[in-house]
Parts: structure tokens; sequence; C-alpha cells
């Protein structure tokens, strides 16, 4: 079982100083402490962005994908291999414009793999300009007169899409995030957590300050996970008051499950000896 | 009397069950021991368009259809006008004497033969059959009628091919046709057909089911496709047999996550395969170019089919070679094997899971519709002919000395392949320049090494290739030529055959089959323009990209193109005059 210790890599941390990112890292670190999973069991996949850099960050295994193709990375890697813990790290343009069409294919596909989406409402990597879930308004170098489109709702898209586990985090409470990622890489299916992760650099609106005004627990109104409208009432909740915590929780067969001839992970199956007469038979 | 050469149209409406007529027509001919080969024409629609199929049946090895056919068998009316000026001295039509009333006069061909059969009227009267479809299986009893085949050999292919009640009422259907034509038809049709004995154990399937035969044989275990033509029937050959050979085959939400799917199980360490046509090829790019930087093994089919664009979704064109060899951005080592017949689709895609990890890079399959998608009369493959290689891979644990890198540097460029679970060993990569470990890095030194490393695995397959000599290329034919034929991929078939024609016209020239386009075979290929007299190219396309390569690579012209990009495959005849004229 892994210790924290052991969780560091040697490659210096370039996010700036203050960076969402950090709280995110460091509650995904303790989550594995806390699942007492092993190094070599669990997967980090990330796209391309200041969240890309996770993987470099983190001694388990890593695959650096290309941009908006962590979710078809994460699945690939889960299907050759269930044995595998496979976690996915994206960014808002990473997942929600370059990547948009997996995130519903991956919900309701329901692959055992957890995503967790560093959401700062901005592209960072390129020097700030809007993303899908930038506010209206919102300006940047490529929107100096404001973002004009409203944002996207990825909760609610997760629900309605058929995801089993859909949560929100902020990454300025990295105890309650770490929790949330414990309960989603427990969770057996798609688990989807969207992290608010403050970018103090290029987003001047959507900073701690402005989260911390708005955020409450689901948990502390005593929200019923289980209840589907419910969830979908509070994933359209914005404003004065913004939720975090779970939104939606149930159990379904995974893709796996649902595949009876797998008896074994397919990365343990001989391949030296496939027999292919019968088919040969039939075209004879 | 001809004996066992013999050239069969069918034709129909889309919808009509043409593929499925004409599959079963050619697998009863092969199941007497005749040679066959068969392909399908159909346009991009469900119903309503002219479908055929068009079967050739020689006592010898046949590669491709001919130019002209002797037997048209037609479902519909539109079947007779579009091909009768296809039909060969003597040829003969069955069709349905109320779709179509047809006189020797109104063809203006008094050596037709006119062989008309109430199809429909049979289905419903005689049958008592609500579907029309089964006039299909009274034309082909009839048609064997007329070729004086052993009728039991349709009755057998029939009972293999569907399901108990289904083929009891074919056969019954068959039969109906076979004795209607008995009683019927004049006894004036040049064409038999007879039974040979063989002890050579065949089997009858297209370019699809041969690649996804391969690829089950060499342990592929995630195939993940989007389907587009013609690569789809591979997609259905693969989904069909997930079960029963312990694979996932998933189609997802398109290319893009088609191929980093199959990227990430190759990570992971299965053997993983893709396929689509040009369209979606342009999708998974950026993918493919992923797949070099972090070296992944993957099996890409690229079925080829007339661009640009949408171009004839359901037609035959080789004009992507030059796109396949340079697409996504950047430099990155790669295989591209251009299978030419079923042998060839069967055993490269062995090969081609082999390379992919034992270099731990791409391979491309370059395929096109008129290979994919004709069938042919092939010996049952042999199994033993190519091992499972999977190259540097570590599966239980690391026992190195030093921290295990995923991207080490070598003197081959090959790197020791651990897995993400082997214990002792940390599996990362990255899209993203990156070091031994597999850190993102920026460094000019690094990035130098790690290309160097990367396109060294090139050089070293190649050497690899040379000394284990493995067929990159394929030389038909004597040294001593009037002319050499150069070709690459689906053209070999009209080709083969062309050589048959000039033969038999004491035209004495050879063939240069390219198998491998990248790396590309530059020693093997200059011995053979060494020796040549005069050299022609035949293509599927517009720009001789083949020709353009040789000339890179050989810094020589070729003497002379024919080039063919109207969706159609060469004709063995029309190449044969085309051969004839340049020479």
């Amino acid at each position: 079982m892994v210790i924290l210790k052991e969780l560091g890599t040697p490659i210096k941390i370039v996010w700036c100083p203050g960076c969402g990112n950090f709280g995110i890292l460091s509650a995904f670190k303790s989550a594995l402490v806390d699942l007492g999973l092993e190094r070599k069991q669990v997967v980090m996949v990330s796209g391309i962005g200041c969240h890309g850099k996770i993987v470099d960050y983190v001694n388990i295994n890593g695959f650096h994908g290309i941009h908006g193709r962590v979710l078809p990375l994460a699945t690939g890697i889960k299907l050759a291999n269930s044995e595998l813990t496979v976690v996915g790290f994206a960014g808002d343009a990473d997942c929600y414009d370059e990547g948009w069409d997996h995130f519903c294919h991956a919900a309701r596909r329901n692959v055992d793999i957890t995503l967790i989406v560093h959401n700062n409402m901005v592209l960072g990597l390129t020097t700030g300009q809007t993303t899908s879930t930038s506010q209206p308004g919102f300006k940047t170098k490529s929107t100096p007169f404001g973002s004009i489109s409203p944002p996207l709702n990825p909760i609610a898209n997760a629900i309605v899409s058929h995801a089993t586990f859909v949560a929100r985090g902020f990454a300025g409470d990295p105890k309650h995030l770490q929790n949330l990622i414990v309960q989603a890489i427990k969770h057996r299916g798609f688990s989807y957590i969207d992290v608010f992760q403050p970018c103090v650099t290029f987003n001047y609106l959507n900073t701690y300050e402005w989260f911390r005004k708005r955020i409450y627990k689901l948990e502390d109104e005593g929200h019923d996970y289980t209840d589907k409208w419910k969830a979908l009432e509070k994933s359209l909740e914005w404003g004065d008051r913004i939720p975090v915590g779970i939104f939606y929780k149930e159990e379904r067969p995974t893709y796996l499950d649902q595949l009876p001839h797998l008896k074994a992970p397919l990365t343990k199956i001989s391949i030296g000896n496939v027999d292919i007469t019968e088919i040969m038979e039939n075209m004879a | 009397m001809k004996i066992n050469e013999l050239s069969v149209l069918i034709g129909g409406e889309a919808g009509a069950g043409i593929a499925r007529s004409g599959f079963l027509f050619a697998k009863t001919c092969m199941r007497g021991g005749l040679h066959v080969f068969g392909t399908i024409y159909y346009q991009s629609l469900i119903r309503g368009g002219h479908n055929f199929y068009v079967a050739r049946v020689n006592r010898e090895r046949v590669y491709s259809q001919l130019d002209y056919t002797n037997l048209i068998i037609a479902l519909n009316a539109e079947t007779v006008m579009v091909h009768k000026n296809e039909l060969d001295y003597g040829g003969g039509i069955i069709y349905d004497e109320d779709d179509i009333q047809l006189t020797r006069e109104s063809l203006e061909r008094n050596d037709l033969k006119l062989y008309p059969i109430p199809l429909k009227r049979i289905v419903r009267e005689d049958l008592k059959e609500r579907r029309l479809v089964m006039r299909n299986t009274v034309a082909l009893g009839a048609a064997f009628a007329l070729l004086q085949y052993d009728l039991r050999l349709l009755e057998g292919v029939l009972m293999d091919t569907f399901k108990a009640n289904v083929a009891e009422s074919n056969i019954k259907a068959a039969q109906i046709g076979y004795k209607y034509a008995e009683e019927n038809f004049e006894r004036n049709f040049g064409y038999r057909l007879e039974k040979l004995e063989t002890s050579e154990k065949r089997i009858f399937l297209n370019g699809n089911e041969a690649i996804g035969l391969g690829a089950i044989k060499a342990g592929c275990k995630v195939y993940v496709a989007y389907p587009m033509t013609p690569s789809t029937g591979l997609l259905h050959f693969m989904a069909a047999n997930e079960r029963k050979y312990n694979m996932v085959v998933l189609q997802p939400e398109g290319e893009v996550a088609a191929i980093n799917i199959a990227a990430g199980a190759a990570f992971a360490g299965v053997r993983a395969m893709t396929a689509t046509s040009g369209g979606g090829f342009c999708l998974m790019s950026e993918g493919l170019g992923m797949a070099g930087m972090t070296e992944t093994p993957l099996v890409i089919n690229v079925a080829q089919r007339p661009g640009p664009s949408t171009g004839l979704p359901t037609h035959s064109a080789q004009g992507d070679l030059r796109f396949i060899l340079h697409a996504s951005q950047g430099e990155f080592p790669r295989i591209v094997i251009a299978p030419g017949d079923i042998e060839e689709c069967f055993y490269e895609t062995m090969r081609a899971f082999n390379l992919a990890e034992k270099y731990q890079l791409p391979v491309i399959l370059l395929t096109d519709k008129y290979l994919l998608e004709s069938q042919r009369s092939v010996e049952a493959f042999d199994i033993t002919l190519i091992k499972i290689e999977r190259g540097t891979l570590i599966t239980e644990r690391y026992e190195g000395e030093e921290r295990y890198k995923r991207h080490k540097l070598t003197e081959t460029g090959v790197s020791p392949r651990a897995l993400p679970l082997t214990k002792g060993a940390i599996v990362r990569t990255s899209a993203n320049e990156h070091d031994e470990y597999g850190f993102t890095t920026e460094d000019p030194e690094i990035t130098t090494e790690m290309m160097d490393k990367r396109m060294r695995k090139l050089a070293f397959l190649t050497k690899e290739i040379e000394e284990r000599n493995l067929a990159m290329i394929k030389f038909y034919g004597s040294k001593e030529a009037m002319a050499t034929l150069i070709s690459w991929g689906s053209t070999k078939g009209p080709i083969m055959e062309a050589l048959k024609i000039l033969s038999r016209e004491n035209i004495v020239v050879n063939y240069l089959q390219v198998l491998y386009l990248q790396p590309f075979p530059k020693n093997k290929v200059e011995k053979v323009l060494d020796t040549a007299k005069k050299t022609i190219i035949i293509e599927n396309n517009k720009t001789s990209q083949l020709s353009s390569l040789i000339r890179e690579y050989t810094l020589r012209d070729v003497d002379h193109k024919i080039l063919k990009y109207d969706g159609r495959p060469f004709n063995p005849g029309y190449l044969s005059r085309r051969i004839k004229e340049v020479m």
C-alpha cells in the first residue's frame, strides 16, 4: 500500500503559485493513500492544458495524451486490463470543448473509470481564452467584448447521459475533494467529478473568493443522491448558491459486466495459440 | 462447349439480396472443386439502386473479374438493359419474362441465348411464398441446371448458410428453378460447369474477413471501429466473433474515439486494432501521431475509396498512399503495408501485429474497397507460418537494476516494454516530448536524442526485415521480359490476369508488386529496375503516387503510367490492351 511520501516525483511543479491544481493534486494523492492502493495498480491519464502536467507529479503509471481524448484513452486502458484503477484528468476545455462528444458516451457506456475535470472556466495554458464553462460576458483575449453564449452545464449533461456517479468538488477544499475522489474511485462504473479550480492568472471573475461566497455542500442539506429528478434540479442551481458534493449515484452494470465471455482481464489471455479452424471451416 | 470457364453477372435492385445470391453461386462453384472470384458493385443507398455481383469461375486459379460475361442472371429488367453489351459472343440471359420481353432482334444480337423463367410467379404460386427474394434462389437453381452442375452442391451451401427452416424453403426454391430450366430451357448454351476432384482445402472469403481472421489469429483483443465503407465488413466480422474469441469489439462515438481507445488498450498491453476509410482516417491522424510519439503498438486498416472528401463512397481507389505515408504532424516511424490479395490480407495482418509490438509503432494496412469486398476461393491459411512475436514485452516483473524507463535509449531504438501492473515498474508516457522515463520535457538535447531514438527503429526494422528475408516486394514472371509492370495493393488481381492474357499472345512481361511502402524497399526495387527493359506503373489514382515514391527513393522515373480513377477496378482485358499500347 502506498504512502504519501512515495507518490512524489522529481519533477518541478510549474503551476502558478495559488493555482487550484495544487488542491486537486494533494486531494488525489491523499485519496490514493486512503484507498490503500498500490502504485502499480493505478494509471493516470491526462489531456492538454495546465491540468495535463499532473501526470508528471504523481509517481504512478501515467499517460499524458492529446487534447480532448482523456476519456477514450482511459476507456481503452480499462477495457484491456480491468485490474487497473484508471483515473482520467481533464481540463474544462479539454473535456467540455475539444472532447465533449466523448463525455456523454463515456457516461452511458459506464466503463469503470473515474474522470476528474479541472474546471477553471478559462483556457490557461494558451494564456487566457474563453471556454464553454466561462460565464456570459467573461472578457478574454479571444472574447474582448465578453463571452456571448451561455455556459454548458456538464453536471446536468452527465446526469441525463446516464452517468452513474456525478459529483462536484472545489479545489479550495481539498479535504472534501479527497473524500469525493475516494468515493468516485470506489464506485463501480463511470464516476465523474467536476472540480472548481480557480485560475489565479487568467480568471479574474471565478476566484477562490467568488466560489467560497456561493458554494454549499449538498450533504449538509440532506440531498438524496439516489433521486435523479432531485439531482437534476440541483444541477441547474447556479448563481448566489452553488452546490458541491455528490449529485447523483446509482449502481448499474458496467460495460465489462455486460460482456459475460470475459472471465479474466484481456491482458491475461494467452494469444500464442488462438484456434481459428472453426471459422475457416465455416468458410469452406 | 466450354467447360469450367465462366463469368456470371447477377444483377437486381439494391436491397434484393444480390450480394447474398452472388456469394451462394460462387461458393457452390468452389464446393465443386472450382476456383472462384466474386466482386460486388453497389451504390451508396439502401433500396432502389442497381447492384450487381460478378462471379468468375475456372478450373485454374483466378485473381479477378473479366471484361465480359457469359451469363446474366437478371433479377430485374434494368440488369438486362445495363449489362447486355457486356455479354460475350454466345452469352445467355436468365430473366423473368414478366419483367421484360426479350428477343434477339430487340437486343440486336443474334448470338445470344435467352432463358425466360417466371421467377415471381413461381415464388407466389408454386412456393406460396410472400418473400419475393426467394426468386433469387429459383434463378440460381435454373442457372445451375443450364450449366448442368450438380444441384446438391447448392443445396449444401444453402443448408450451411441459412437457419434450418429458411434453408429448407430455399432448397425447395432451387429445386423448382432447376426443374423448370431442365424442362423449359433450350439446350443450346455453350458453357458447362463440371465438378473437379481436389485435395486442396479451400475457403471462400473477402479481404475484410481475411484481415479479421489474421487479427484474431494474431491475438487481437480489442477491436474498436466506427462504421465506414469499405471497412465496415471488418467491424461486422470482429463483432460476430467477439464472444468466441474473448475480445472486446466496440463501436464508439467516432473515429477519434476509436483510435484513442485502441491506443489506450495497446498501452495497457493487449493487441489492439482499428479500421476506417480515408475520411475517418483524417480524424484519426492526431491519434496516429500520438501512437508514434508514445511508441504505442497499433494496427490500423485504412480502406481506401475514391476521394476527395466523400467521393464515391462505395467504390474503389488508391488515392491515399501519400496521405497515409505522411499523415499527422511531425516525424515518426510507421510501417505501411499494402496487401494485394486475400492471402496477403491474412498473413500481412498477422505480421502487422508482430511488427507493431516488436518495434512499438503504428502499422497501417493500406487496402481498398476492391480488395476488401471481393471474395475469392483460396487455400485454407497456413496457421503455422507466422509465429506471435511480442518483442521486448515484460509482463510479469521488471528486473532491471535502474528505475524502469519506458523510453530507455537503446542502440536499436526499441525500449523494454513493461505494462501497467508489471511488478517493479512504473510505466509512463507522454504525447509531449519526454525523457526516458516518460516525463514531459522541452530540453533540446533530450528532444534530439528522443527523435533519433524513435527514428532509429526504422533503420533497425528495415535491417531485420531484410535479414529475415521477409517479402517487402514480390516479383512474378521471368527475369527476361519485354517490360516490367509495377503496382501496389489490389491492382495485383487484374495484373495477374493480364499477365496470363499477354503470355497467351507471347508477350513476355514480368511484374513487381511493392508490398511494403514504408519502410520503402529501395534496394529491392532498384534491383528490379536495373534489369527492366521498360517499366509500366499501374495504379488506381490520378497522380501515380507510387511512381513519385519510386522517384523519391531511386531517382528514377518509370517509363509509362496506366492510371484509372473512375472508382472501378481495372479489367484484365482492358489492362492488357493498354499495356500493349504503351509497349
